[in-house]
């Protein structure tokens, strides 16, 4: 059992990440602890996009020397997957942009209701 | 020049947008007057890119595109088949309809915002046709976020209540986007692929691993979370409510259409239907997630006394009518699913640019307020009765056509309650309506007697960009309701995906 968990551990701790930053998201009351919750789930799908591309012993996914020496055949197995990372770059930008719009968001909230907490914004609204 | 310009329909439509969205920053920067007319521009473009890509497809097939030439599992690739060329013509032309309108409620409610609100309004187009055309999935992703920062935003500016509503969004869409994330994530592991069609073809064999399980079940909630499908809808009704009235115009039709697209294109086409329907029971607990969206959609209307946020209720029950024909899975089902997707487009723009309509000329929404509103605003009132019509379904209104195909779809799938269900929403959006319908139009008997009050009330119609396309919309839905024959020969049966 140990050993289950011990060999696999990123993919626990990106389980354990991702569920700390979900119960942030809807069980903190004050919004940017929501938003911290928010930006610990997307961390996690990182590190998962991460873990699955990575390979013990693994190297960089580029053919030495270059031109000509790529001619022989190429072993997939010893590189690693550069694809998800590259994805992640991507996902990366829009998780900074998502972070953005979300401060700004709660920027305007503070200047309507003075307050961050969901109960009094809620009480206030009524 | 323009004949190498039309095999890059397909790029064009989304391309467009994206760079106007840019060049009206700038221009705005000069002269703020200009925005609008470049943004109509633009998406006038786009709706002609997209008419012309809906034509080819008709008459050729299947359009493959791929950007820079990198061929399919390497490079991004766009594919426009029936499916998608039908909804892309659907959101370039309610956003261009929306456009029209939205100069003067931009010019009343937001007037020191009028440049940022064209720019993101354009990249929210961008979003959606991006996410209808593409065929790849993490390009899909990366759309479904251009879409959906860009409606947190246009959320925001909204009225009093706003910022809180778009908050609760950004929170609810972050984990739908995430989920849908992480399902590109799990097919990723075992197919090492992100293509559509690729995937298609290499998942058959995996269909009884559990990572594809979780995939699917990661995919299903994530975009239900973004099509506000019953019980994930919670985000839906405030959000649209506090926003700009043109931004609800634009939402309201467009994001649970768009996002209803993306579930039928997951089950049906990255999924076998095989899997969807055989393998495991997603359309059984689908069916009833739709069935509590209908009634309950509807019943919370009933309690609404804000006219605005009455039709946002009635926009979660239309999303149920959607998933339940893809839910009921037969051919009857699924072509009133996706002749619903364009109808209730329809019906949600002409309802809410009607409701943004009066807030603009009277600052009112709530139903008991609505008196008179026939005198002042003849033509806006009688679209809004003819929409009315339409959510009920009552012929030759389009509503009635797709709700018909549901209903036979639900018999021939044995599937009695869902009739059932379906008829009780038709009462039960006879009554809401009726309610409005009655404020409206019909006087008090107090009042009836004073004649002085009668002459007091002058006839005060919306501005003709306003009513334009308000018209236009109120026009469609009866014309879409004569078409819809013609429609569904000509596109829909060749939308439905294979097996069908």
């Amino acid at each position: 059992m140990l050993d289950f968990i011990f060999s696999k551990y990123n993919y626990w701790i990106y389980i354990i990440l991702m569920m700390i930053g979900f119960y942030a998201m809807i069980g903190k009351r004050n919004l940017i602890k929501k938003i911290i919750g928010m930006n610990l789930f997307q961390t996690a799908i990182i590190l998962f996009f991460v873990s699955i591309a990575s390979k013990k012993g693994g190297t960089l996914p580029i053919i030495e020397h270059g031109h000509g020496h790529g001619a022989h055949a190429i072993e997939a197995a010893a590189y690693i997957n550069p694809l998800p990372h590259v994805l992640m770059l991507t996902a990366i930008v829009v998780m900074v942009s998502t972070l953005g719009v979300a401060l700004a968001i709660v920027i305007t909230i503070y200047k309507r209701h003075h307050t961050l907490e969901e109960n009094e914004i809620l009480w206030q609204q009524k | 020049m323009a004949t190498e310009m039309i095999p890059q329909s397909p790029i064009l439509v989304v391309i467009i947008p994206l760079i106007f969205a840019f060049l009206t920053l700038l221009f705005g920067w000069f002269r703020r007057n200009l925005c609008y007319p470049i943004t109509l521009v633009a998406l006038s473009l786009s709706f002609f890119a997209s008419l012309y890509t809906l034509h080819t497809v008709i008459t050729t097939g299947t359009i493959h595109y791929y950007l820079g030439g990198w061929k399919p599992p390497w490079g991004i690739e766009y594919v426009v088949d029936h499916l998608n060329g039908f909804v892309l013509v659907i959101v370039s032309f309610v956003s261009l309809m929306v456009a029209i309108y939205s100069k003067r409620s931009v010019e009343q409610e937001l007037p020191e915002k009028i440049v940022f609100f064209y720019c993101i309004f354009l990249l929210q187009v961008t979003g959606f046709l991006g996410i209808v055309i593409t065929g790849d999935l993490f390009n899909l992703y990366v759309f479904l976020e251009i879409a959906s920062l860009a409606g947190y935003a246009l959320i925001a500016v909204g009225e009093d209540g706003a910022p809180f509503a778009s908050f609760n969004y950004v929170i609810f869409g972050t984990i739908g986007a995430c989920f849908y994330l992480l399902g590109v994530g799990y097919l990723y592991i075992v197919t090492g692929s992100l293509n559509i069609a690729d995937l298609s073809q290499i998942l058959p064999n995996l269909y009884h691993s559990k990572v594809v399980l979780v995939a699917f079940a990661f995919f299903l909630v994530g975009v239900s979370i973004k099509m506000a499908l019953f019980p994930l809808h919670v985000w839906l009704p405030d959000a649209y409510t506090y926003a700009p009235s043109s931004v609800s115009a634009l939402l309201a039709p467009l994001m649970t259409k768009v996002g209803a697209y993306v579930m039928i294109r997951v089950m049906f086409t990255v999924f076998k239907p095989y899997f969807s329907i055989e393998l495991i029971p997603v359309t059984t607990i689908l069916g009833w997630m739709a069935a509590g969206a209908i009634l309950f959609g509807a019943i919370l209307a009933l309690a609404q006394i804000d006219l605005k946020r009455m039709l946002t209720y009635i926009l979660v029950s239309e999303v149920g009518y959607i998933t339940l024909g893809v839910a009921l899975a037969n051919r009857n089902g699924l072509t009133g699913a996706i002749l619903h997707i364009l109808n209730d487009a329809f019906m949600m723009l002409a309802l809410f640019l009607v409701v943004g309509a009066i807030m603009y000329r009277s600052g009112k929404r709530e139903i008991s307020q609505l008196r008179y509103l026939h005198r002042k605003m003849p033509l806006t009132m009688a679209v809004f009765v003819i929409a009315a019509l339409s959510v009920i379904g009552i012929p030759p209104t389009c509503g009635f056509f797709s709700k018909w195909y549901l209903i036979l779809g639900a018999i021939d799938a044995n599937k009695w309650i869902f009739v059932a269900v379906l008829l009780v929403s038709s009462l039960l959006n006879v009554i809401l309506f009726f309610r409005c319908i009655e404020n409206i139009y019909l006087e008090p008997m107090a009042e009836h007697s004073s004649v002085g009050s009668e002459l007091a009330i002058k006839r005060e119609e919306s501005p003709l960009s306003m009513l334009i396309p308000i018209l236009i919309a109120g026009a469609g839905i009866l014309s879409l309701g004569v078409l819809s024959g013609k429609i569904i020969s000509t596109i829909i049966q060749f939308a439905l995906p294979a097996g069908f």
